[in-house]
């Protein structure tokens, strides 16, 4: 084989290599990304359907209930409340009155199943996301 | 009056480092000698200066300096002395001080242990890290600096986050960061070549062990942050896909691939430019990393607290680095890209395919990692790329690897006869074979993804063991080559451990009153009491559990909640039985309404292989480092 072919080879199969990991990550991000949602985004209808997402916002205050090693409580961005059910044990730093991701889907009635409470790791940080739920329900609530 | 001193030293040490950074890359250039010669004392006065820095703030630390703002904001006097000293480093200013001292310690070594180089590449690899310092202290000074007073000073301090308050934080930020701030001298060492245009088989020997060494640190650090993770966040996950490990692994991967290509560079003198390529991405990566991790862009553990002027400052350091790098890289790179000639039945077709899958993982990676922050900076909506995207693209990426890894090694450079090859490798591929199959059906469950792993590992594995076998019979083999196999060997070895992870652990989360057992993986866990215990600056309550196997009891395990009396936040410490081929693992939930308990138990099979495999990566490369041929060249030039 002459040299240029050689060096063709080698790009070809490069390139190939790469076209194989395109294809795997854009079919692993389709089916494997999760969309953060605020409560009033919820609220008005605006979740994605039959997919897991992930809310962000406050843990309503009074709100936490055990059955077990089922918990319900209510996470909230002080505009809309949505009901939350996880089984599991909490991390440690979930608190009432404390910022949260939590992810998972909704069922039927309405109720959010978490599949997955999220740790932060320092009681005096806030995640963006929950602030973020915070920020634009204010902002929401001033204009209307 | 102290902290002040170390304010000032931190001043004085911008000043020298631009003088290392400028005056012996001038001198190279215009031939000045008497410039070339200040490359060492400066670079030994910087590191003189940041480690009295360094002192100072760990001095401020030990005697409880409240007012110090850092001092304030991460310690705190009923903290035990060890954590104090390791708060040096727990927060923002302090590990980018470390970050700093490491650099200069770098520097250090490369000018003591480099009398042989000529004094043009020394004092230009010198000067290089000197500007990568600059810049760096500038960052400092300008927006985190960790001698900033806190006056009136604080009565008592606010603790260092509980979560840190573990040996772990002792160990692995230095380590890490070591690997980390290693990957500067290769980076080093391939602009000092581009701008001498000395680009050669010399060139590479040098480089070689300094990458090796920097790498070895960087799986260490790797492999103690995830041991970590497991048994402190009380998770008991080993990986998460977290952004910030991630960040540490995408030049992990980098790294890796320039380790191989390093080795055609040096002896066969090819894949240059490649190579020079590879050293700048791996230090570009390594200083993404700390974008990523200190910006605060990213949520997780190792996130502080967020200052906007932090990120942008990093991200035009960044932007300089990779830019100026780039610049000079198409300027000067040789043009010649693949070197001497060589078949496709070669050893460097195997170490550029490997290379290839090495790249295009991290790029897959680093995809993965930067594709949510792509997403809001655009304004399309905040989205979460989870484990499972990093799963099924990582997994068919680097299966190749192990593959090639098995057969590489035997072949020869330049040309090699495949047949020949794989007639040696026949019995390596049925032991694989059978493995593949039998493991999982001895375990219990077959699975196509355990069949893959148990296949590939032992393929590796009875691949390098014949190997080693011939090898002896014709020789005593070299360290580097002893080495390479215990790499290699190092990666079956993980490879077992998070194929049994993956496929055959069991996770428990149940309710239990004292008195109750619940039986996983064979095992019966039985709780007997839970107590209140004091810590030295917490008050625990700790679980009294008997682990027991058909009625013989194995182990008592004492899982704690802890309550820091500096902090609301309870933190879970986790119990674990570790064994050889698995892990018990207890932790203590929350207290139940009716005075049960949760717990969370969980049945880890091999699990400790993973980190095990990653110590025998490590030792493999401290072998490479230490063969020699390195050695006898620096003796020579000694006499």
């Amino acid at each position: 084989m002459k040299p240029r072919h050689k060096r063709a080879l080698i790009i070809i199969a490069a390139l190939a290599v790469i076209g194989v990991a395109a294809l795997l990550i854009l079919n692993a991000l389709n089916s494997n990304i999760a969309l953060y949602v605020t409560p009033s985004e919820v609220a008005a209808g605006k979740a994605p359907q039959g997919q897991a997402f992930r809310i962000g916002g406050m843990v309503k205050e009074g709100s936490l209930k055990r059955d077990g090693l089922t918990v319900h409580f209510v996470i909230t961005d002080l505009v809309k409340d949505i009901p939350v059910a996880y089984t599991g044990i909490l991390p440690d730093l979930f608190k009432e009155g404390k910022g949260a991701v939590i992810q998972g889907r909704l069922n039927p009635n309405g109720e959010f199943v978490a599949s997955e409470v999220l740790a932060k790791h320092d009681e005096n940080y806030m995640p963006p996301e929950a602030k973020h739920a915070l920020e634009q329900a204010q902002k929401n609530g001033s204009t209307k | 009056m102290i902290p002040e001193f170390g304010h000032y030293a931190l001043i004085l040490a911008l000043c020298v480092a631009i003088i290392q950074g400028v005056l012996p890359l001038v001198g190279a250039h215009q031939g000045r000698r008497e410039w070339l010669m200040l490359a060492r004392p400066a670079a030994q006065t910087v590191f003189l200066l940041l480690a009295t820095a360094f002192v100072i703030l760990a001095w401020s630390f030990y005697i409880n300096d409240f007012s110090v703002l850092y001092v304030a904001e991460h310690s705190n006097s009923q903290m035990p002395v060890m954590y104090r000293l390791g708060a040096v480093w727990g927060g923002h200013e302090g590990s980018l001080l470390l970050w700093v001292f490491l650099l200069s310690t770098w520097t250090i070594l490369v000018s003591q242990l480099s009398k042989a180089l000529d004094e043009f590449m020394v004092a230009r690899v010198i000067g290089v890290l000197g500007l990568v310092m600059s810049g760096l202290l500038l960052f400092i000074l300008t927006t985190s600096n960790p001698f900033e007073r806190l006056l009136p000073a604080a009565q008592d301090g606010r603790s260092l986050n509980p979560l840190l308050q573990d040996p772990g934080l002792v160990f692995h930020p230095p380590m890490l960061y070591m690997g980390y701030v290693g990957f500067s001298v290769a980076f080093a060492f391939a602009i000092a070549s581009l701008l001498s245009g000395r680009l050669d088989a010399a060139w590479a020997r040098w480089s070689r062990p300094w990458t090796t060494a920097a790498w070895v640190f960087l799986t260490l650090g790797i492999a103690l942050g995830s041991w970590w993770a497991y048994y402190e966040l009380g998770w008991g996950g080993w990986w998460f896909w977290d952004p910030v490990e991630n960040a540490s692994f995408i030049p992990w991967l980098v790294g890796t691939a320039l380790l191989h290509s390093l080795a055609v560079t040096e002896k066969r003198g090819g894949f240059k430019s490649w190579t020079v390529l590879l050293a700048i991405t791996a230090f570009s990566l390594s200083l993404l990393g700390t974008f990523l991790v200190r910006s605060g862009v990213l949520t997780s553990v190792h996130a502080f607290a967020t200052d906007p002027k932090r990120g942008v400052f990093i991200l035009i350091f960044l932007v300089l680095v990779v830019g100026s790098s780039l610049v000079l890289y198409a300027i000067r790179a040789p043009k010649s890209t693949m070197g001497g000639k060589f078949s496709l039945s070669s050893r460097e077709t195997f170490i550029l395919s490997g290379n290839v899958f090495l790249v295009v993982s991290a790029g897959s990676v680093l995809l993965g990692t930067l594709y949510p922050l792509l997403i809001d900076a655009l304004h399309l909506g905040k989205i979460s790329v989870g484990p499972p995207y990093f799963n099924s693209v990582f997994v068919p990426l680097t299966a190749p690897l192990l593959v090639l890894m098995g057969i590489g090694p035997w072949t020869n450079w330049k040309n090699s006869d495949l047949l020949r090859v794989i007639k040696r490798l026949w019995l390596a591929g049925l032991i694989a074979l059978i493995a593949g199959i039998s493991i999982p059906l001895v375990m219990g469950e077959f699975t196509w993804l355990a069949g893959l792993g148990f296949l590939l590992a032992f393929w590796v594995i009875s691949s390098g063991c014949l190997q080693i076998i011939r090898q002896a019979k014709v020789g005593k083999p070299t360290r580097s080559f002893i080495g390479m196999q215990l790499a290699h060997l190092g990666i079956a070895v993980f490879t077992i451990g998070v194929t049994m992870v993956g496929a055959y652990q069991e996770e428990k989360d149940v309710r239990m009153s004292t008195g109750e057992t619940v039986s996983v993986g064979g095992y019966q866990i039985q709780l007997k009491s839970v107590n209140l215990v004091p810590g030295p600056n917490y008050q625990a309550m700790r679980g009294t559990f008997l682990l027991s196997k058909n009625g013989n009891t194995e182990a008592t395990l004492y899982p704690e909640k802890r309550n820091y009396f500096s902090s609301t936040m309870p933190m879970t410490e986790a119990a674990i039985d570790a064994g050889l081929t698995r892990d018990i693992y207890v932790s203590l939930g929350e207290e139940l309404s009716d005075k049960s308990w949760a717990v969370r138990v969980y049945y880890k099979p091999f699990v400790d292989w993973i980190w095990g495999g990653c110590l025998l990566m490590a030792l493999g490369g401290v072998l490479a480092i230490s063969d020699k041929r390195y050695r006898i060249k620096l003796k020579r030039h000694a006499a």
